[in-house]
């Protein structure tokens, strides 16, 4: 990402509406989502966790969605890789570590779900599953009751490339176009689902298929999160004014393996991969930031030692955190009577 | 007391508990405007408008999908899914979700959502508008599934189920909608789900099932009462998830004989559970072996008229298993 301008004209983030401490903030976040996605594939290459899926070089314009929303009234559907996301909208890094570490104190399922499997109600993110795409009907659903409450909320629904080619993809798009329901779908194309590149996936642009729905499409380079930001913000005021959903593709690279159990040498080169790691992002927002003098190398190191202090601190609470007591597994499969619970 | 039509019944339960809760409301198919391909929902969208009476996409999976989602903000959508046989693109949201929202979110979220979906055959519907999909849905934990035979339970099953924190599949019987008359009580009531009903008292025999051919039963009960003597205790499960435990063992050592009526196919069927449940507790009372008479195991019945007469069970069929059940 390049600093376009100089100080003296007006700066990116500023035109696109944040402020000096919020641009600062997504890069904050970011760094900690990525320090806490390496974290994760450390514990799981040590034995430590059962299972760690990566979102790093998605987490720059998984925060700046997170920073477009409004954080007291829109729903969010985050998708297995959204750490940058669910960290930008009030999760923390404990909870985070308890949900890798499946313990009892995880918000997100108590332990139940594998690490990645997303749901809060107090973040008003919406528990999410395994099948993919599930969850795109699901946002359509939450603004079809917004707008049956007359209320102003947003559902941000977030999923990969392969997911754009489920039916419920389609489904939820479709009703939601119908309807003119306030709901932004984000596809954060990272050009593999598992192993089968994007060539095998689709031929043309998911973006493109908004115009069959009668809703914007717009294609978005997910390295660039001022952007990122933009698209977000505006596809949001759309969505408040009543003027419908918005499909965002977001263009990234998946550099790690699917999870941390896959092997992705064997169908991708090395070369192909180490092209995609050297354009890191998240070094050039830094870079933006400096240029535009709101960040230096004491604050650099200083957020280092920072994040690095929250992340030992979680990952020691929740290694030694317990699980949810066997004799509370098997409850609630339904809501629980004043006779049943205890 | 007045006496109205099974379809009726339905279609009162979701007026009513529209009037009584704003967060109810109901998609489909063809359920506003037109009113429903059976009429089920006529005159509701007039009453409550286009909003809550939601003609949706021709798309099962976000018929089920979108009312998830509606459910768990709060709303209490009623999702119609045309005949039940067009439920199955819908199985991943309500298998892989609906049932599984409370207990993954270790009882954060909820998803208060019925999922209505009429079954079974006897209306010339060929193999894809006659089936009856229970036994698909029946071993799911996390969805109750309620299936009445008279409009008294028909309504008040439908008011128990659109008030009930968690997803309740509503299999309603299409031949029951204008066979089937019963008295329905004006007032307010609800008929707790979980419970069956003993339809006929008897000493001789007993029968469990659900649905339409209960209706069978009834008829060769009092056939067999008259000619023979023979008098058969009658089971309405009403509630086939959770099923009545104690319902089903009472009523197996009423008279030691058992015989299970269903349309749905014998193999897998809730047959084979309730036969199970009363073998694990009641094997020693039983003074004979427990019998099944269920649909075929073919995959759904024919249009042409003596097929689908064949394939269904009616009074004669059920007459004849009776007989020899309480001989033997």
């Amino acid at each position: 990402m390049k600093q376009a301008g100089s100080v003296q004209q007006t700066l990116r983030h500023t035109a696109v509406g944040l402020t000096d401490e919020r641009a600062v903030a997504m890069y904050k976040t970011m760094m900690l989502a990525r320090r806490f996605d390496e974290r994760g594939q450390l514990l799981k290459l040590a034995g430590k966790v059962n299972f760690h899926i990566s979102g790093i070089t998605q987490e720059l314009s998984q925060v700046a969605m997170g920073f477009a929303m409004d954080l007291e009234k829109d729903w969010f559907l985050p998708y297995y890789r959204d750490y940058g996301l669910v960290l930008s909208i009030g999760m923390t890094v404990k909870e985070l570590m308890l949900c890798l570490y499946a313990k009892g104190e995880d918000p997100n399922s108590a332990g139940r779900q594998m690490p990645g499997h997303f749901g809060s109600k107090r973040l008003r993110i919406v528990t999410g599953s395994s099948p993919v795409t599930t969850q795109v009907p699901h946002a359509t659903g939450f603004a079809l009751a917004a707008k049956m409450r007359g209320q102003s909320s947003v559902s941000l629904v977030t999923f990969g490339d392969g997911s754009s080619n489920q039916g419920d993809f389609h489904e939820g798009c479709n009703f939601a176009g119908v309807h003119q329901l306030p709901v932004i779908f984000v596809c954060e194309n990272n050009q593999y689902a598992i192993s089968v590149p994007l060539s095998k996936q689709t031929r043309g642009r998911i973006c493109d298929r908004a115009l069959g729905y009668g809703f914007p499409g717009i294609r978005v380079d997910g390295s660039d999160p001022l952007e990122v930001y933009r698209v977000v913000s505006e596809a949001r005021d759309r969505a408040v004014k009543g003027e419908g959903p918005t499909l965002i593709e977001i263009m990234t690279y998946r550099v790690t393996g699917h999870s941390a159990t896959d092997n992705d040498l064997d169908y991708r080169t090395k070369e192909e991969v180490e092209v995609h790691k050297k354009k890191d992002s998240l070094q050039d927002y830094k870079q933006y930031l400096v240029d535009a003098g709101l960040w230096s190398d004491e604050q650099e190191a200083k957020l280092q030692v920072e994040i690095r202090a929250i992340i030992d601190e979680a990952n020691e609470y929740a290694e030694k955190a317990p699980y949810q007591a066997v004799e509370d597994s098997f409850r609630y499969v339904f809501a629980e009577t004043s006779e049943e619970g205890r | 007391m007045p006496v109205i039509e099974y379809i009726e019944a339905i279609r009162l339960a979701m007026k009513e508990e529209m009037e009584r809760d704003d967060n109810v409301f109901f998609l489909g198919e063809d359920v506003g405007l037109k009113g429903g391909v059976f009429g089920t929902t006529k005159g509701l969208q007039q009453q409550f408008g286009e909003e809550r009476a939601l003609d949706t996409p021709l798309a099962e999976s976000a018929i089920a999908g979108v009312a998830i989602g509606a459910a768990m903000a709060g709303m209490k959508p009623v999702a119609e899914m045309q005949y039940s046989d067009f439920m199955f693109p819908a199985t991943n949201q309500i298998i892989s979700e609906a049932a599984k929202i409370r207990y993954r979110s270790n009882n954060d979220w909820d998803c208060p959502i019925v999922i209505r979906a009429p079954i079974g055959g006897g209306v010339f519907g060929g193999l894809y508008h006659s089936q009856c999909p229970e036994s698909v849905f029946f071993g799911t934990p996390g969805l109750k599934i309620v299936a009445p035979a008279t409009a008294y339970d028909a309504k008040g099953l439908l008011k128990a189920a659109i008030r009930d924190p968690d997803p309740v599949l509503f299999f309603e019987n299409k031949k029951c909608y204008r066979l089937i008359t019963d008295e329905v009580p004006d007032e307010d009531y609800v008929v707790p789900i979980g419970k069956a009903n003993v339809m006929r008292e008897g000493s001789d025999l007993t029968v469990i099932g659900y649905s339409m051919p209960l209706h069978f039963a009834m008829q060769a009960a009092e056939e067999l009462s008259q000619e023979h003597g023979i008098e058969a205790h009658i089971l309405d499960l009403r509630t086939l998830q959770p099923l009545d435990r104690n319902g089903i063992l009472e009523a197996a050592a009423k008279t030691g004989k058992v015989l299970i009526i269903h349309e749905d196919n014998k193999t897998g069927g809730i047959g084979a559970e309730v036969s199970a449940i009363i073998s694990e507790e009641l094997l020693y009372d039983l003074d004979a072996p427990i019998r099944r008479l269920c649909g075929p195991d073919v995959p759904a019945m024919p249009i042409n008229p003596p097929g689908e007469k064949h394939f269904l069970l009616n009074k004669e069929k059920l007459k004849t298993a009776m007989l020899e059940l309480a001989r033997y």
